[in-house]
């Protein structure tokens, strides 16, 4: 079984909102669009995205840290939202485990919304259907691409690689090594949604030094503490430590 | 989340609707096993039927404003193994055509006696409809009910008790429209339903006291450390990564004074409950008709406004991620 998601390195975003607007513009002009906007120029706008880069400061000052959070659809391996939809407009696809909405069937009634606690799905205004990440559905098989190219346009659009792109059931894939090796986790575990994106933390690398660390003992560019040469019949340090 | 106008008519209509069925089938019932006398209100139960036919038909329209796609509603009945809501959209319309069938065989007289029992009782079309009614209002309640109840992480709906609300106040506003209704075409019945109401709302009010208990109560269990993943006592959320709203900005909060929301709550307990109950106590001692019918328009607006509070004190999870906007 394949289960394709998103990891997001939280260690280096560095919240440029390029993956937000890259995916509003390959979405909205690709099968998942239009993702309309209301009043785009006016005081009171409004609009439709599949993915948003959030802000927090952790900490107190000065000890805060900044932490940029992209969140969009966790594409859970047991979504919430799927059983809830009376006509089965949401669903989860079995070959790649990317849950979906179907346009042509969705009626509107906000149900799956309610349903998520990710709040990751969006009512589109202007064609009364809820929208959600799609994982760009028609970009990744597409074959006319480059097969580098056949990732979400999120993926391909962020500066600093934060955001992989892969299969999670595949221990091989890069994303099951960045999860097992660099410490990935799920949002809000406490659910049972089990979501198939994860998040790689925060790191810092810190390096310990003892205090007698800073001295060695036979650091031979302490000149000032150097003794006196000793006389040539006298035995010298270099036998000493070979001895 | 932000209270419906669409949603608090579907829930609190199709309530009384409900109600009102199961309040006149089991004056039918109890009629036909000799406990209640029948006499005088036959002509109750095609008129309760129709009202309840008209309520639920109000209710019915009221949920078609709620959808995106009103067009697309026929769809909505497919995922029934899964969906509560799918469930509901199959059942409202087999309880409204037995309904429909119910009323028409008491406005008619065509309702042949199907099976007659030794010590006498008559079980005639519109009583084996009534119970075929009764069980689908049934199921009607739970599956509204259920709807809310099985979203687990909107905690204050995730109780046994928000079905048990469903059922009690739907049924006590249907018992007070039975009664104002009995006291307009046959006032031999009134005692009965407006005995019923009095009782219902007295349930509904524990049972709604009840929950509203639980969740004053209840705890988070998401934070922003696990919305976010983040194992830090102190987080702030700086920018929800736009200043303009957006579908989740507006779903999910209900923009309204916590002060307003209390106002609310003390306003629905008075209406719902205690407003109406004590009209048809003043009725029973020996006030005039009309008070049942002030009962019924007290609660039904009270249950309006319980129907508001419902929405409004339900706090959605993803509202951890909307904390600020810049």
């Amino acid at each position: 079984m394949t289960q394709l998601a998103l990891v997001i390195d939280l260690n280096v975003c560095v919240g440029c909102h390029a993956c937000v607007t890259s995916c509003k513009e390959w979405n909205t002009s690709g099968e998942a669009g239009p993702l309309p906007d209301t009043k785009a120029y006016g005081e009171q706008y409004a609009g439709t995205f599949f993915n948003r880069v959030q802000t927090y400061e952790v900490g107190c000052f000065p000890d805060t840290e900044t932490v940029h959070f992209p969140k969009s659809c966790l594409h859970c391996e047991d979504p919430p939202c799927v059983p809830v939809c009376p006509t089965g407009a949401s669903h989860k696809r079995k070959e790649d485990g990317i849950v979906l909405v179907d346009y042509d069937k969705c009626i509107g009634c906000k149900y799956c919304s309610w349903a998520c606690p990710y709040g990751a799905r969006e009512l589109d205004d202007h064609n009364k259907v809820m929208k959600k990440c799609t994982l760009c559905v028609d970009r990744i098989y597409d074959a006319s691409l480059e097969p580098r190219d056949r990732k979400p346009a999120c993926v391909l659009a962020c500066p600093t690689s934060a955001r992989l792109f892969g299969d999670i059931h595949d221990p091989a894939s890069e994303v099951s090594r960045a999860i097992r090796e660099e410490g990935g986790y799920p949002l809000m575990p406490e659910w049972g949604t089990h979501p198939a994106n994860h998040y790689l933390p925060r790191r810092k690398t810190r390096v310990s030094i003892h205090a007698d660390e800073l001295e060695r003992a036979d650091n031979p560019l302490k000149v000032d503490r150097q003794q006196p040469r000793p006389a040539k019949s006298e035995p010298t340090l270099d036998d000493a430590v070979t001895w | 989340m932000r209270p419906a106008l669409s949603v608090i008519l579907l829930t609190t209509l199709l309530g009384a609707g409900q109600g009102l069925f199961l309040a006149a089938f089991a004056h039918q019932a109890l009629s036909l096993f000799g406990v209640l006398a029948a006499e005088g209100a036959g002509g109750l139960y095609g008129s309760a039927a129709v009202a309840s036919l008209a309520l639920l038909a109000a209710g019915l329209v009221a949920s078609f404003f709620h959808l995106g796609r009103p067009e697309r509603a026929w769809r909505s009945a497919a995922m029934w193994r899964t969906s509560w809501l799918s469930r509901e959209v199959i059942v409202l319309p087999a309880f409204m055509g037995t309904v429909f069938l119910y009323a028409a065989a008491h406005l008619t007289g065509v309702n042949p006696v199907l099976v007659r029992f030794a010590g006498g009782a008559a079980v005639d079309a519109s009583a084996a409809l009534g119970a075929a009614g009764a069980i689908l209002a049934l199921a009607l309640f739970v599956c509204t009910g259920m709807i809310y109840a099985c979203l687990k992480f909107l905690r204050e709906w995730h109780s046994p008790l928000t079905v048990a609300n469903y059922i009690l106040l739907g049924t006590a506003s249907g018992f007070t429209a039975a009664a104002a209704l009995a006291a307009w075409r046959a006032p031999g019945a009134t005692a009965f339903f407006a005995g019923g109401a009095l009782a219902f709302t007295l349930l509904g009010a524990a049972s709604r006291g009840a929950s509203l208990v639980r969740n004053a109560r209840l705890r988070p269990v998401s934070t922003t450390q696990t919305a976010i993943g983040v194992r830090h006592p102190v987080i702030r959320q700086i920018t929800q990564g736009y200043t303009a709203g957006s579908y989740n900005t507006r779903e999910f909060f209900h923009g309204q004074a916590k002060a307003l929301v209390r106002r609310v709550k003390w306003i629905f307990l008075a209406f719902a409950f205690a407003l109406p109950a004590a009209l048809v106590a003043a009725h029973f001692a020996g006030g005039p008709p009309g008070l049942l019918a002030a009962a019924l328009a007290t609660q039904m607006a009270g249950l309006m406004a319980e129907r508001w509070f419902f929405f409004a004190e339900a706090n959605h999870p993803q509202n951890l991620y909307y904390q600020a906007v810049a």
